[in-house]
C-alpha cells in the first residue's frame, strides 16, 4: 500500500510562537512582502497561526491554531481548475505544478481555508535572506499560485534513500520544515497509511476534530482540541 | 409609416455616407480612453497583477465583476431580438439590428476580462483541448472551461445571427455606392443577388438561429453563474444562481438597449423609425424583469437568513448592515425602487426620456449587483482569521472605464458601416401590412399603436 501523508496538530501544546512560520518561509523559499504590500493582503504564509481571543478583559483567554493546507481528500481547489495546475498526486497530497498554473485565483477562492496564495510580483528577498535559498524548492514566478506541499521534496528525498537502502520508510525518519521546529512538538506528521505510526494513532484520539469538517472535504490534517483541564486551570 | 421605401433608404444609409464633426470628434475621445485601457492592461502585465487591488482572499474584483457585467448586457440583444423574431412581435423591426450589435460587441469586451484578471494571460491558449507537448488536456470538470466553450459558442451563434440579416442592406449600399465603398460591400454582401431562392435560404437561416440561440444565451449565464454557485464559498453555493444571473442578465441587457436606442435616435435623426411604441414595448418588459429580478434577491436573502448558517450570514449582513450595505441599498434603489414605478405608469412609460431615466439606473444597479455578489463573499469566507477587504486601484478603474468606452467606440463605427436598422425587415413589415386584407391592417395597427 501506498503513502497517504498526514498531520496532526495539538492546540494544547501550540504556544503560538510562529518557529513553523519562519522554518516554512526558509524552506520553500517564500518571499517576503514587505510591510505595506502585507497591509495590502499580499502576504504569504504557507502555514499562519490564527489567534483567538476568548472572554472580556482582563479574563482574556487566547487560543492559537496552526492552518496550512488541510491536504483535503476531497479538495475543492482541484476539480476548478482549468489546466490541472491544481492535482491530487498519488499520495494524496493536494500538489500544484507551477508551470501548468495560468493564474485563474479560482483555487484560492474555492478553498474554504484560504491557504493558497497568489504571486502577484515576481518574488523577492530582503537581504540577506537572499543567501539562504534552498535549491531543493524551486522559486515560483509572478502570476501563479502556490501553496504548502507538506515539505514534498523531503518527502521525495526520504522515499529515494530509503529505496537506494533497499528499507522501508520509518515513521518519523523525516518531518516537514514545521514539524521539525516546533519547540514544544505540537505537530506530528508521518503516514496514515500505516495503523501504528504516531500520527494514525493519534488522529483517532477521542480529542481528533477536522476544521471545518462539516464541509466534506475530509481533511488529512486533524486537530487535537483542548483537553477540559484548560478551562479547569483557568476558571 | 408613411414613407416611400426610397425615403427610407435616404433616411437610413445616410449615416454611412456623411459623418459630422461630433463623429470624428466622440471617435477620437472614446479611442482615448480605450488606449488608456490598454496602457493599464500592459503596465499589470509588465508588473503583475499586484498593482491591481486584487488580494487574498478577494482574489476576483472589479475584472470578473466586468466579466459577468458585460455578459449580463450581452443578453439584450440577441436573446431580445430571438424572442422577439419567435413571437413574431411586428414592433420589434427597427429595434432588431441595435440589440444584435449590442450582443456582438458586450460579449467581445467580455470575453477579455478573464485574460486580463489572468496571473500569465500569455498562457491563455491552454484553456483550447488540442494535443501538446505537455500531453494533458483541460480539466473539463472545471466551470471556466465550460466558460470558455459557452462564450466562444455564443460569440459564434451572435456573430452570425448579426451578419445573416445584414446581407440584403449589405447589397443595397453596393448597388447604391461607387468607388471603394462598392468594392468592401460587394466582398462582405456575398453576391447577394435577392433572388428568390435566396431570400427563401435566408428566412429559413434566421428562423433556425433564432430558435436555436435561445438555449445558448440561457445557457451561457448559467455557466456564468456556475463559475461561483461551484465554489463552495458561503453566499455563492446556491442553487438559484443559473436562472438568478439569467433574469438579471436580460434585465440589465434591455436597459443598455433602451439607452443606446435613445441614443441612435438622437444621434441619427431616427425619430420617425424609433418611436415612442418601441421604447414603451420594452418598458414594458424591463418592468417584468424588475419584478423578477426583486423576487429572485428577496428569495436569495430570505432563504439565506432562514438557513442562519453562520458563514453565510457574516455575508448576509456585510451586505444589509455592514459595509457593503451603501452599495447594496443602492442597488435596490437603482434596480427596482426608481425604475419599477416609473415604468408601471402608463403615462410615463409612453415617454422616451422616462424610459431612459428608468434604464441608466438599472445599468448601474446590475453593475453593483454583479459587485456584491463577489466581493462580500470571497472577503467573508469561513474562518474569520482570513477575513479580508478589497479596495480597487487605478489600474483596474481605468480598465473598466475603458470597456465602456470601448462599447461606445465599437457601436459608434457600427453605425457608419451597417445600416443600424434592417432596412429590408422594415419594407417587409410595410409590405406584408399593406398587402394584408383591410381588417388584417387595422387589426395590426391596433396592436402597433395602443
Amino acid at each position: 500500500m501506498g503513502h497517504r501523508w498526514g498531520m496532526v496538530i495539538d492546540e494544547d501544546r501550540c504556544t503560538g510562537c510562529e518557529a513553523c512560520v519562519v522554518a516554512c518561509h526558509a524552506e520553500n523559499n517564500i518571499a517576503t512582502a514587505g510591510d505595506k504590500e502585507a497591509a495590502r493582503g499580499r502576504v504569504k504564509h504557507w502555514i499562519r497561526i490564527e489567534r483567538y481571543y476568548e472572554g472580556d478583559f482582563p479574563d482574556v483567554k487566547v487560543k492559537f491554531r496552526p492552518v496550512l493546507c488541510q491536504q483535503c481528500d476531497a479538495a475543492p481547489c482541484e476539480p476548478v481548475c482549468p489546466t490541472y495546475a491544481s492535482y491530487h498526486n498519488p499520495e494524496g497530497l493536494n500538489a500544484q505544478i507551477y508551470n501548468r498554473c495560468i493564474g485563474t485565483r479560482y483555487c484560492g477562492n474555492a478553498c474554504p481555508y484560504t491557504v493558497r496564495f497568489f504571486n502577484f510580483f515576481n518574488p523577492v528577498w530582503d537581504k540577506p535572506l537572499n543567501l539562504q535559498l534552498n535549491p531543493d524548492v524551486s522559486e515560483r514566478s509572478v502570476g501563479i499560485m502556490e501553496k504548502c506541499t507538506f515539505c514534498i521534496e523531503r518527502i521525495k528525498a526520504a522515499e529515494i534513500k530509503a529505496q537506494a537502502e533497499k528499507r522501508e520508510l520509518r515513521d518519523g525518519q523525516f518531518n516537514p520544515a514545521c514539524v521539525q521546529s516546533c519547540p514544544t512538538g505540537a505537530m506530528v506528521f508521518g503516514d496514515l497509511n500505516d495503523p501504528a505510526s504516531r500520527v494514525s494513532r493519534l488522529s483517532r484520539s477521542d480529542r481528533g476534530t477536522k476544521l471545518l469538517a462539516e464541509l466534506g472535504t475530509y481533511p488529512k490534517v486533524t486537530y487535537l482540541k483542548r483537553g477540559a483541564w484548560h478551562n479547569g486551570q483557568n476558571a | 409609416m408613411d414613407k416611400t421605401p426610397e425615403q427610407i433608404n435616404q433616411d437610413l444609409l445616410r449615416p454611412i455616407y456623411h459623418a459630422s464633426w461630433r463623429f470624428y470628434a466622440s471617435v477620437a475621445v472614446l479611442a482615448a480612453l480605450v488606449l488608456a485601457a490598454f496602457y493599464a492592461w500592459g503596465y499589470q502585465m509588465y508588473h503583475g497583477l499586484g498593482v491591481s487591488g486584487l488580494n487574498r482572499p478577494v482574489y476576483w474584483g472589479f475584472y470578473i465583476t466586468n466579466f459577468v457585467f458585460w455578459i449580463g448586457i450581452s443578453h439584450a440583444g440577441t436573446l431580445i431580438s430571438a424572442i422577439l423574431r419567435v413571437s413574431n412581435a411586428t414592433w420589434r423591426r427597427p429595434v432588431t439590428r441595435c440589440a444584435e450589435a449590442i450582443t456582438v460587441f458586450s460579449l467581445s469586451i467580455a470575453a477579455m476580462f478573464p485574460l486580463i484578471h489572468l496571473g500569465r494571460p500569455w498562457l491563455f491558449f491552454w484553456l483550447i483541448p488540442y494535443p501538446s507537448e505537455r500531453g494533458i488536456w483541460p480539466q473539463f470538470r472545471s466551470p471556466l472551461l465550460w466558460d470558455f466553450f459557452a462564450i466562444n459558442t455564443y460569440l459564434t451563434g451572435s456573430v452570425i445571427f448579426l451578419l445573416l440579416p445584414s446581407f440584403p442592406d449589405f447589397a443595397l449600399i453596393r448597388d447604391r455606392s461607387n468607388g471603394w465603398r462598392k468594392k468592401i460591400y460587394s466582398i462582405v454582401s456575398l453576391g447577394w443577388r435577392g433572388e428568390p431562392k435566396q431570400w427563401h435560404r435566408l428566412e429559413m437561416a434566421m428562423r433556425i438561429m433564432a430558435v436555436a440561440i435561445i438555449p445558448v444565451a440561457v445557457s451561457v449565464h448559467t455557466i456564468v453563474s456556475w463559475d461561483f454557485a461551484m465554489a463552495p464559498v458561503p453566499g455563492w453555493h446556491s442553487t438559484i444562481f443559473g436562472p438568478y444571473f439569467v433574469a438579471g442578465a436580460i434585465f440589465s441587457g434591455i436597459a443598455a438597449l433602451i439607452i443606446a436606442m435613445a441614443l441612435l435616435r438622437k444621434l441619427l435623426h431616427l425619430e420617425e423609425y424609433l418611436k415612442p411604441l418601441h421604447f414603451e414595448n420594452l418598458g414594458k418588459l424591463l418592468l417584468v424583469m424588475s419584478l423578477l429580478w426583486f423576487y429572485f434577491v428577496f428569495a436569495e436573502r430570505l432563504t439565506t437568513w432562514y438557513g442562519n448558517f453562520p458563514s453565510e450570514m457574516s455575508v448576509f449582513w456585510s451586505t444589509q448592515l455592514g459595509r457593503f450595505s451603501p452599495l447594496f441599498w443602492t442597488m435596490v434603489f437603482c434596480n427596482f425602487i426608481i425604475p419599477a414605478p416609473i415604468l408601471a405608469i402608463k403615462s410615463l412609460r409612453s415617454k422616451i426620456g422616462w424610459t431612459v431615466v428608468a434604464a441608466v439606473p438599472i445599468v448601474i444597479g446590475m453593475w453593483l449587483e454583479r459587485f456584491l455578489i463577489i466581493v462580500p463573499a470571497l472577503s467573508h469566507k469561513y474562518l474569520p482569521y482570513a477575513y479580508g477587504t478589497y479596495r480597487p486601484t487605478w489600474v483596474e478603474i481605468t480598465i473598466t472605464i475603458g470597456t465602456f468606452a470601448g462599447m461606445g467606440l465599437l457601436y459608434l463605427i457600427f453605425s457608419r458601416v451597417f445600416p443600424i436598422i434592417s432596412i429590408w425587415e422594415l419594407k417587409l413589415g410595410m409590405q406584408r401590412k399593406a398587402e394584408a386584407a383591410p381588417e388584417l391592417a387595422s387589426q395590426e395597427a391596433a396592436t402597433e399603436q395602443p
